[in-house]
């Protein structure tokens, strides 16, 4: 791990360059003192803030707070909703790199535009397509009745809307990587008679695994913070089809801000461990293969 | 940040050596068709059960029009306040030392991990009139939480990384030599960044410009929170999208989802040019 403390998240200036090149030191000043000032009204004092807020009432209330038979069922169905959705998106990742990361064909760029299609769609509007097809007016409202399988306003619902937020996030890591890693070690491998499942454990997945945890670790962050399109499916049945976000929602709105911003800290801890484990990983990676962001 | 997604390794000669094409390729077209262009084609075929008449009535109602421009003027003003200081950000963590850089580095990112709800509720207990930042602004007569003003703050924050994260990488890139030369030759310090550093910075900024734009868009947590969400005045398009799915009018939403969507694919559109000017420029650079 000494490795991890010294090399350099980013490349340091140059020590050498330096007079010509480099501003008044009023100037420098000026500059780091907006860019700080920015950052702290806009991220550190709203991060702070919901801490503050949580623990406002004194620890006794917070705790009572989160241990809230409604809280803890919002924790499961959040825990259970991720962990359905990160292992199949990570599945799709994978294949969707392999197959535009390792081969040649038409339609490539097409393809990789429309894996990138839900981040660019509205939240809201992930959940309402899914309300199209689902809801009782939708393409299968009225099948889904009569066999008495309910998806909307249900744990399916929830999970399909997280699937479609959270679907990029996985190939979008895998791509760029496996690219700058060309195809030479798989085709070592298949001259020296490995199976193709074989080639792909020992050769390809050794070199992606860093590469997999972050876009797993980002999927995770999202699917189980996802608030707007999971708001439009779930139908809001406390103890049921509540996630965190939403019971943070619904805390909120009825003036009960002690116990929603308790809630939300946990989230609020999700994101802290999630940078943390993701700039982690990032000092690795510019360790061992510095094209993830495919600035080379 | 994912520049190097189209470009074709030029030492791809053998074609089709590794195992895995059908399977892979299979699989993805399922997995895209079922769960994406299905569901999301379900948007286009519901609003042709409408008349143009009734379309065009839905998505040019006076209420809808506010929104648009709430939406779309909040998310404008939020993403140009970004280009400024996600600018200045970017410069700051490129080239100067300072402690805690890599800290602040490190939580620049934050937008993107806490979750929307999280941040729209942090946000509004800032700037309501007795909170932490409110009651100082309260004094000076001016309102934040619970007006269109909050509504740029929402966006503000939201987009924050974007502009960040796509000039940081393009500014390591820059020769120092050039810079150097400049000098050299007599320029000052502000005509060399106008003249060198901005230019070669452009197409990233204006990249990140446009990410920014297109998330705060479509944005929907953090914003119902701070909004107030009074109709005309504090209502943005996702929330109006919502207010009609609870009134059963799924016509009327999706007449509005349609727009929507539209605008988003000609953002994709704009970003993947901005973004494949961005590389082209890289790799003129190198050449």
């Amino acid at each position: 791990m000494t490795a991890v403390a010294t090399v350099p998240a980013r490349a340091e200036p140059a020590p050498a360059i330096g007079g010509a090149t480099l501003e008044p030191a009023l100037v420098r000043v000026l500059l780091i003192g907006g860019a700080l000032a920015f950052l702290t009204l806009f991220l550190f004092v709203p991060l702070v803030a919901v801490f503050a807020e949580a623990l406002k009432k004194g620890w006794s209330v917070y705790l009572d707070a989160l241990s809230e038979p409604d809280a803890w069922s919002a924790i499961r169905l959040t825990l259970l909703t991720a962990a359905i959705a990160v292992p199949l998106n990570l599945v799709f990742g994978v294949a969707a790199a392999w197959t535009i990361a390792k081969f040649e064909f038409r339609g490539k760029s097409l393809l990789l535009t429309l894996i990138d299609l839900p981040f660019s769609v509205s939240p809201v509007i992930s959940g309402l397509i899914y309300v199209l097809l689902f809801g009782a007016q939708g393409w299968f409202g009225p099948w889904l009745r009569e066999h008495d399988v309910q998806i909307l306003f249900a744990v399916p619902g929830i999970v399909l809307a997280t699937l479609f937020v959270t679907f990029p996030f996985v190939a979008r890591e895998l791509i760029p990587l496996m690219q700058s890693q060309g195809n030479e070690e798989e085709e070592a491998a298949l001259v020296l008679g490995a199976s193709g499942w074989k080639t792909f454990w020992h050769v390809t997945l050794p070199n992606i695994k860093w590469g997999l945890l972050y876009g797993v670790i980002l999927c995770n962050a999202r699917a189980m913070g996802e608030f707007g399109a999971v708001s439009v499916v779930s139908g809001h049945i406390r103890g049921e089809t509540n996630t965190i976000p939403l019971q943070v929602e619904i805390l909120y709105n009825e003036y009960n801000f002690a116990a929603a911003f308790a809630v939300a800290s946990l989230l609020a801890l999700l994101a802290l461990v999630t940078l943390a484990l993701k700039s982690l990983i990032e000092w690795r990676l510019h360790d061992g293969a510095p094209h993830l962001n495919g600035d080379e | 940040m994912h520049a190097a997604i189209a470009k074709s390794n030029p030492r791809r000669t053998a074609l089709r050596v590794l195992p895995g094409f059908g399977l892979s390729l299979g699989f993805t077209l399922l997995y895209l068709t079922l769960l994406v262009l299905i569901p999301l084609s379900a948007v286009f075929l519901k609003t042709f059960t409408m008349s143009w008449e009734a379309f065009w009535a839905t998505v040019t109602s006076p209420r809808v029009i506010a929104s648009y421009q709430l939406s779309f003027g909040a998310s404008l003003l939020g993403a140009l306040l970004n280009v400024v200081f996600g600018f200045m950000v970017a410069w700051v963590l490129v080239r100067y030392r300072f402690p805690g850089k890599k800290i602040i580095d490190a939580l620049v990112d934050l937008p993107f991990a806490l979750p929307t709800a999280v941040a729209g509720i942090a946000l509004t207990a800032l700037y309501s009139p007795n909170g932490w930042l409110g009651r100082f602004l309260e004094p000076l007569g001016i309102k934040v939480a619970f007006t269109p003003l909050g509504v740029v703050v929402a966006l503000t924050f939201i987009g924050l990384p974007f502009v960040v994260r796509t000039v940081q990488p393009v500014l390591e890139d820059v020769e120092r030599e050039l810079e150097e030369a400049a000098a050299c030759l007599g320029a000052t310090r502000l005509q060399t960044f106008l003249r060198v550093v901005l230019p070669t910075v452009l197409p990233a900024l204006l990249t990140g410009f446009a990410l920014a734009f297109a998330r705060a868009t479509g944005e929907y947590g953090s914003v119902i929170f701070i909004a107030g969400n009074m109709p005309m005045v504090s209502e943005i398009t996702p929330l109006f999208i919502v207010t009609k799915l609870e009134q059963y009018d799924y016509a009327g939403a999706t007449a509005i989802a349609v727009v929507m969507l539209l605008v988003s694919f000609v953002l994709l559109l704009t970003i993947n040019l901005l973004q494949a000017w961005t590389r082209n420029r890289g790799l003129a650079r190198k050449a």
